[in-house]
C-alpha cells in the first residue's frame, strides 16, 4: 500500500493507558491494559467476542468507567470530573456498530447539533461544515432526509460525518461494519481509508482484516480482557507469535 | 402454461396484458365478502349485530325525534309530547347557561368567553408546527368568540372592543407568528384576571415573581449550573411572593384597571371543568417530565423522593386527595390564610396527573435504545442538553398516546370536584337543575347534554394526538 506509507506518525502521544483494570460487578473484563497511541497512528483491535475490545475503546471516551489505573487522552486524565469528561468527548469522535443516528432529526441536523450546542458555533457555519463533511462521505444529496430513509451503509457514513463535524483529534470505531450487508461494507471502509490517509488518529475495533492490512500501522489482538499480541500488520498476519493468535487467525481467515 | 410442461426450454413470444381481477375479487363485493361474510360464524355475527343496531335505533328514534324544545316545565313537556313520549330538551334551553358558566354573573359572561377564545390563541404556537395552521385556528376562534359574544352580551362596546382585540391577535399571528409565544407566556395571568377580576396589579405582581426567578437563574446558572440556578431562583421568587408582593399590591390597591371581583364559589359547569382541567394539564406535563427523569436518576436521594411521590400519589384515590384539598389543608395552614378552594383542587389534581404522566414518560424513556444516550454522550452534550435535544423529543413522541389518555382521564375526572362542593357540570349543576320544582324528575336529557359536550372535547384531544403522531413520524418504518 503506497498511500499507507505516506501516512505520518508523530512522536506526540495522543492516548496513554497505564495499568488499567475494569470490572463489571465482580467480572474482570479488562485486565492490566497498558498501551500508548501516538498522534496519527491507526490501530486495529481484533479478538474473539467477549474479549473486551469494545469495552476498551469505550473506556477511552468514558462511555464505560474504569476502576483502576490511568487513561490520559490528549493530556487530559479521565476521572469522575464531568468537565474533563465533556472536554475529552468533544475531542474524541466515536462511530458505533448500530450508527445511533438521531431518528427525529434530519441528516443535516444530526451533523450540526453538537457543533451548535457544544462548540457554540453559529448555525450557518455549522451547516457549511456539515455539508463539507457530507460531501466527503459522498452523500450531500441526502442532507434533508431522515436517517430512517437511508441504507445502512449511508447511515454509517452519516455517523462518520457527524463525528467529523466536531473536528475531533481522535476517532474511535466500534465495529463500524458489523451490522452492514456485504455490499455496503466497502463504501464505509473506503470512507475510513480516506480518513486514515489524512492522518487522523484512529482506533478501530473490526474484523475486516483487509482493512487492517491496508491502513493499520499496528494490530492489537485481545483475548479474555488482555492484550495478547500486538505487532505491525505484516508481521501479525504472516508470522503470529502466540498460539491463541494463530488459532484466531486460522479461524477467521480459514475460508 | 401448458406449453412449458413438456419441455425445459421456453421462450415467450408475446407479453401478456394486465387484466382486471374476477368480479368477486374486487370492489364492494370483495369488501363485503372479506369483512362481513367471511365464514358462517362471521356472517351470523354480522346479522346479529345488524339486528341489535336496528332495534336500538327503532326504540330510541321516536324519543329523539319527538323532542320538545319550548316548554316551561317537565309537565308541560309531557303534555306537548303526548302519549308516545319524547325528550324534553326545553330544560337545556332554560338552563344551559348554568351548565356552561355555573353561577358566574350574567353581565360578565364576556370575560370567560374572551378567556376561552384567548386560550386557543395562547395554545396555537404550542399545538401546531406549521405557523399557518396556527393562524388559521386563531382566525376561526376569533370569529366564533365575537359571534358568541354578540349573541350573549348586549353591550355593543364590549363586543366591539373584543372584536378589535381578536382581530389584532389574528393580525399578530399572521405578521409575527413566532412572537405569539409571548401571548402564551402572559396568558395564565390574563386569564386569571379576566376570570376572577379584581385589580390587574395582583397578577402583574405575581408575574414579577417569575421575572425575579428568571433574573436570579441567569445570574447564577453560568457559575453554579442548571440545578443550583433553578433552586436559588425558585427560593428567591418564593421570598418575593411571601414578603414583597403583598407590599406592592397593597400600595397599588384598587388602582385602575379593575374588573368586578368574582368569587370562586360562583364558578361552575364547564367553566369550572376547563379552569381545573386546562391548568392541571399544562402544569402536570413539566412536573411529570421532571419526576420521570428523577425516577431514572443515579442520585439516590432524588430517585427515592421521585419514586416515593409517584407511588404515594398513584396509590391514593383522587377523591381522597380532593377531600384533603378541601378539609385537611385548612388544619395545617396558618389560621388566617384564605387559600382558594379552586386553587387547592387544581394543585392536587395537577400532582395527581403528574404522577401518572411521569410513569407514561418513563415508559417512553425505557423504549429508547441505549445507543441514543451513548451517541449524545459521545458527542459531548451535557445531561440537560442530551435530555432536551435528543432524549425528550423522542421519548415524548413515543408517549403521546399515553399522555393524551392521561389528559383525557384528567379532564373527565374534574367532575369529581362535586364531592368537595364545587359545581361540576355532571353532578353539581344537574342536581341544582333537578332540585327546581319545574324540572323535578328529569333524568336523561341533562346527562346526555353534558355527556355529548365531554365526548366532543375528549374526541377532539384524541384526534389532535393522532395528528401530532403523524406529524412527528420521521422513522419511516
Amino acid at each position: 500500500m503506497a498511500e499507507a506509507q505516506k501516512m505520518q506518525v508523530s512522536d506526540e502521544v495522543a492516548i496513554r493507558i497505564s495499568n488499567m483494570n475494569k470490572w463489571y460487578g465482580t467480572f474482570h473484563v479488562l485486565r492490566d491494559i497498558n498501551m500508548t497511541v501516538n498522534r496519527g497512528e491507526r490501530i486495529v483491535i481484533c479478538g474473539p467476542s467477549g474479549s473486551g475490545k469494545s469495552t476498551l475503546i469505550r473506556c477511552i471516551n468514558r462511555l464505560e468507567e474504569h476502576q483502576q489505573g490511568q487513561i490520559v487522552v490528549d493530556g487530559t486524565e479521565l476521572t469522575s470530573d464531568l468537565k474533563n469528561i465533556d472536554k475529552v468527548r468533544s475531542e474524541v469522535g466515536m462511530v458505533f456498530q448500530h450508527f445511533n443516528l438521531f431518528p427525529h432529526l434530519t441528516i443535516l441536523e444530526n451533523c450540526t447539533l453538537a457543533p451548535i450546542w457544544v462548540r457554540k458555533i453559529p448555525k450557518r457555519e455549522a451547516e457549511e461544515t456539515a455539508m463539507h463533511f457530507l460531501e466527503k462521505v459522498k452523500i450531500p444529496e441526502q442532507a434533508h432526509k431522515y436517517p430512517g430513509q437511508l441504507s445502512g451503509g449511508q447511515q454509517q457514513r452519516v455517523a462518520i460525518a457527524r463525528s467529523l463535524c466536531m473536528k475531533p483529534r481522535i476517532m474511535l470505531f466500534d465495529e463500524p461494519t458489523s451490522a452492514l450487508d456485504p455490499e455496503m461494507i466497502k463504501e464505509v471502509l473506503d470512507t475510513m481509508i480516506a480518513l486514515a490517509e489524512e492522518g487522523m488518529t484512529m482506533l478501530c475495533v473490526t474484523h475486516e482484516m483487509g482493512f487492517a492490512q491496508a491502513v493499520a500501522n499496528r494490530v492489537i489482538f485481545m483475548d479474555q480482557g488482555q492484550i495478547v499480541e500486538q505487532n505491525e500488520p505484516k508481521e501479525f498476519f504472516n508470522n503470529p507469535k502466540s498460539d491463541r493468535t494463530k488459532l484466531f487467525l486460522s479461524q477467521i481467515l480459514g475460508h | 402454461m401448458s406449453e412449458t410442461d413438456a419441455q425445459t426450454a421456453f421462450i415467450r413470444s408475446e407479453m401478456l396484458a394486465p387484466q382486471l381481477p374476477p368480479v368477486t375479487e374486487r370492489g364492494v363485493i370483495k369488501w363485503l365478502r372479506e369483512n362481513l361474510f367471511a365464514g358462517w360464524l362471521n356472517s351470523l355475527l354480522t346479522l346479529v349485530s345488524l339486528f341489535v343496531v336496528v332495534s336500538i335505533i327503532v326504540t330510541a328514534l321516536p324519543w329523539w325525534l319527538n323532542g320538545v324544545w319550548n316548554a316551561g316545565s317537565l309537565g308541560e313537556c309531557r303534555t306537548i309530547a303526548g302519549p308516545e313520549g319524547g325528550a324534553c330538551w326545553a330544560v337545556i334551553k332554560a338552563r344551559w347557561h348554568q351548565y356552561i358558566f355555573g353561577f358566574y354573573p350574567q353581565d360578565a359572561y364576556w370575560r370567560p368567553i374572551l378567556a376561552f377564545g384567548m386560550m386557543f390563541v395562547a395554545l396555537a404556537p404550542v399545538l401546531y408546527y406549521g405557523l399557518r395552521a396556527g393562524a388559521k385556528l386563531i382566525g376561526v376562534v376569533a370569529v366564533l368568540t365575537v359571534l358568541s359574544l354578540a349573541a350573549l352580551d348586549h353591550n355593543i362596546a364590549h363586543v366591539g372592543a373584543i372584536a378589535v382585540l381578536m382581530a389584532g391577535l389574528f393580525a399578530f399571528s399572521v405578521i409575527a407568528p413566532k412572537r405569539l409565544v409571548y401571548v402564551t407566556i402572559l396568558y395564565p395571568f390574563i386569564a386569571f384576571w379576566l376570570l376572577w377580576g379584581g385589580s390587574i396589579w395582583k397578577p402583574v405582581a405575581t408575574l414579577l415573581g417569575f421575572g425575579v426567578m428568571v433574573l436570579v437563574y441567569r445570574l447564577i446558572q453560568p457559575r453554579l449550573g442548571v440545578i443550583m440556578g433553578t433552586a436559588v431562583g425558585f427560593v428567591a421568587a418564593c421570598l418575593y411572593w411571601l414578603f414583597v408582593q403583598g407590599a406592592i399590591t397593597g400600595a397599588l390597591g384598587d388602582a385602575w384597571p379593575t374588573l368586578t371581583a368574582v368569587n370562586s364559589d360562583q364558578f361552575g359547569g364547564f367553566l369550572l371543568a376547563f379552569v381545573i382541567g386546562v391548568t392541571a394539564i399544562t402544569c402536570s406535563l413539566p412536573i411529570g417530565i421532571l419526576l420521570a427523569l428523577g425516577r431514572r436518576s443515579d442520585m439516590v436521594l432524588i430517585k427515592t423522593l421521585s419514586v416515593g411521590f409517584i407511588e404515594f400519589i398513584r396509590g391514593v384515590p383522587l377523591i381522597t386527595m380532593l377531600f384533603t384539598a378541601s378539609l385537611l389543608l385548612q388544619y395545617f395552614l396558618p389560621p388566617q390564610t384564605n387559600f382558594d378552594l379552586i386553587l387547592r383542587v387544581v394543585i392536587l389534581v395537577t400532582l395527581f396527573a403528574a404522577a401518572y404522566i411521569a410513569e407514561v414518560i418513563r415508559g417512553g424513556l425505557a423504549a429508547l435504545p441505549r445507543g441514543q444516550y451513548e451517541a449524545a454522550d459521545a458527542l459531548g452534550l451535557d445531561y440537560w442538553q442530551a435530555q432536551r435535544l435528543i432524549i425528550m423529543p423522542q421519548a415524548l413522541k413515543i408517549s403521546i398516546p399515553g399522555i393524551v389518555s392521561t389528559f383525557i382521564g384528567l379532564f373527565k375526572d374534574t367532575t369529581l370536584v362535586s364531592f368537595v362542593g364545587l359545581l361540576d357540570p355532571l353532578r353539581g349543576v344537574t342536581q341544582i337543575v333537578r332540585a327546581d320544582i319545574n324540572w323535578k324528575g328529569i333524568y336523561w336529557e341533562p346527562y346526555i347534554f353534558v355527556g355529548v359536550i365531554f365526548f366532543l372535547i375528549c374526541f377532539g384531544m384524541s384526534r389532535y394526538s393522532m395528528y401530532l403522531e403523524r406529524k412527528l413520524k420521521t422513522d419511516h418504518r
